[in-house]
C-alpha cells in the first residue's frame, strides 16, 4: 500500500506534498498540546497495525486502519497517519522522503474523509454503528487504492494496467478492513466509548 | 522487527549532523526522482551506491533491505513489459514484450534503488531521534517533530503490548484461519492494544504535566554545525547539481 520512490513524476509529487502540507498544517492546528500525547499512541498504534498480518485465502494482508484513526481522530488523524508513515520510511524503506506527500495523501485523505462523514453514526443504535465501522473500514481502503491508482495513471498512461491490477489485489483488502474496523469500533464501544468520543451512557 | 541496523558507526556519515544529511539526501533524491533519462539514473544510482559503500552498511541487513524494496520493481518488471503499450514489440515465443515497457521498468529499478542508497546512506545513518530533532531545527513546526519522536518513543511498548496480548491469544489455543472468528480475534486484540495506548497516553501525559512540560524536547545535546558540516553539505548540493545538469543535457530530445 505504498508507491515507491521513482515512480511519480514532478506535478503529481508536487500535487501529493502541497495537499498533504495543507491537511497536516489544519490537523495540527486543531490539536491542542492536551491531545498531542494519545494522537502520538494512536500513531504508534497505526504503525503497529501495519505489523498484524491477517490470513486471506491462501495468503495474508496486513491491516492499514486508516478508516479507524480517522474514525478516532478526525482531522488529527492526518498528522498522525504522515509520522506513521515517516516512520515505516525509516525503519523499513516502504515508499520515500519523497513520495511521503502522495502517500499520507492516499492514506490519510480517505481517512479523514470518512471519519469525519461517519463519526455522527457511533452515537446511533447498534445497526449504524456497525454500519459506520464497516463503511469507515471498506471505503476508506477502496478511495485509498483508487488514489493510489490515479496517482499513477496520471504519472504515466501506460500504468493503466498495472494501476487496475493494484486496485483488484485490494478488493480483498478493503472487505478485510471493513469488518476488522466494525469490530474493533463495537469493541471500543463497549470497553472504553470514551475513545471514540461517546460517553459511557450513550454507548449502554 | 523494529530496528536501526545501520544507525550506529563512525564513518563520515555517522558523525555528520543529521540536518546536513536531512537537506542533502533530500536534494539529492528530488534530483533523482525528477530525472527521466536512462543514463543519468545509472550515473545517479553509481554516485548513491559509491556514498552508501563508504557509508559502511552491515552487508546482512543491507541485501534484506535491497531484496524488500526490489519486490516491487520485481512486481513492475512482470507488468510492465506486457501492458504498457506502444509501438515496437519483440517476440520471445508467445509473449509480445513491449519496448517501451522495459524502458519504463529499467529507468523505475534504476530510479527506486538510487533514491534507496541515499536514503540509507544518508539517513538511516542518524538515529530517528536525532533525525526528529534535525527536522524541528530545520523549521518542521513542533508539534509535528514532537509527535514523531513521541510516535518512535512509545512504538516499542505498543508493538510488545501486541505481542503480549497475541501470544496469550495463542496459549489458549488461537489459531489464524480464514474464518469471522478469526477476524474478530484480531479485532478484539488490537482494540486491547488501542485501549491499553490510549490510557498509556492519558498516564504519560499527566506525569509529563506534572513534571512541567510544556510541549518542548530539550535534546541532551545540541550539536553546533562543524566547518565539517558544512563541507559535507556542499558536497551533497555538489553532487545534486551534477546529477541534475547530466539529467537535463541527457533528456531525450523530441
Amino acid at each position: 500500500m505504498h508507491i515507491s520512490e521513482g515512480i511519480l513524476t514532478a506535478p503529481v509529487l508536487t500535487c501529493g506534498a502541497v495537499l498533504t502540507t495543507v491537511g497536516t498544517a489544519v490537523g495540527l492546528k486543531k490539536l491542542d498540546y492536551d491531545r498531542i500525547m494519545t494522537v502520538s499512541l494512536l500513531s504508534a498504534a497505526f504503525f503497529v497495525a501495519s505489523l498484524i498480518h491477517v490470513p486471506v485465502g491462501p495468503a495474508s494482508v496486513h491491516l492499514l486502519l486508516g478508516g479507524l484513526l480517522g474514525l478516532i481522530l478526525g482531522w488529527g488523524a492526518f498528522p498522525a497517519i504522515v509520522v506513521a508513515l515517516a516512520l515505516q520510511t525509516i525503519f523499513f524503506q516502504y515508499g520515500g522522503m519523497i513520495v511521503l506527500g502522495v502517500n499520507a495523501l492516499c492514506i490519510a485523505g480517505p481517512a479523514v474523509l470518512c471519519g469525519l462523514l461517519l463519526r455522527p453514526w457511533l452515537t446511533g443504535s447498534r445497526k449504524q454503528q456497525l454500519t459506520a465501522g464497516f463503511l469507515a473500514g471498506f471505503c476508506s481502503m477502496l478511495f485509498s487504492a483508487l488514489l493510489m491508482a490515479v496517482a499513477l495513471f496520471l504519472s504515466d498512461h501506460g500504468f493503466l494496467k498495472v494501476a487496475t491490477i493494484v486496485l483488484a489485489s485490494h478488493l480483498p483488502v478493503m472487505l478485510i478492513e471493513g469488518l476488522i474496523t466494525m469490530f474493533v469500533v463495537t469493541f471500543l464501544a463497549r470497553v472504553q466509548p470514551e475513545i471514540l468520543s461517546l460517553n459511557r451512557s450513550s454507548a449502554q | 522487527m523494529i530496528d536501526e541496523p545501520f544507525a550506529t558507526g563512525s564513518t563520515l556519515f555517522h558523525k555528520r549532523d543529521a540536518r546536513v544529511k536531512i537537506v542533502g539526501a533530500a536534494s539529492i533524491s528530488l534530483v533523482l526522482a525528477l530525472n527521466s533519462s536512462i543514463p543519468a539514473a545509472v550515473a545517479g544510482c553509481l554516485v548513491t551506491g559509491s556514498l552508501l559503500i563508504l557509508s559502511r552498511p552491515e552487508p546482512l541487513s543491507l541485501c534484506r533491505r535491497i531484496a524488500t524494496i526490489n519486490v516491487f520493481t520485481l512486481f513492475l518488471w512482470l507488468t510492465l513489459p506486457l501492458t504498457y503499450g506502444g509501438e515496437e514489440m519483440m517476440q520471445i515465443s508467445f509473449l509480445k514484450l513491449h519496448l517501451d515497457g522495459i524502458h519504463m521498468a529499467s529507468l523505475i529499478t534504476l530510479k527506486t534503488n538510487g533514491i534507496f542508497f541515499c536514503f540509507l546512506a544518508l539517513l538511516a545513518t542518524s538515529t530517528t531521534v536525532s533525525l526528529g530533532h534535525g527536522l524541528e531545527r530545520l523549521g518542521l513546526p513542533r508539534k509535528l517533530c514532537f509527535l514523531l519522536l513521541f510516535s518512535y518513543r512509545q512504538l516499542f511498548v505498543i508493538h510488545q503490548e501486541y505481542q503480549r496480548l497475541r501470544r496469550a491469544a495463542r496459549l489458549r489455543g488461537f489459531i489464524p484461519a480464514n474464518s469471522l472468528h478469526t477476524y474478530r480475534t484480531y479485532s478484539h486484540l488490537f482494540g486491547m492494544t488501542l485501549v491499553k495506548s490510549w490510557n498509556r497516553g492519558e498516564r504519560v501525559h499527566q506525569a509529563m504535566v506534572l513534571r512541567g512540560f510544556s510541549g518542548k524536547f530539550i535534546p541532551l545535546d545540541q550539536p553546533q554545525l562543524a566547518k565539517e558540516d558544512y563541507l559535507f553539505l556542499i558536497t551533497m548540493l555538489l553532487l545534486s547539481l551534477l546529477l541534475t545538469g547530466l539529467s537535463l543535457s541527457l533528456l531525450p530530445l523530441s
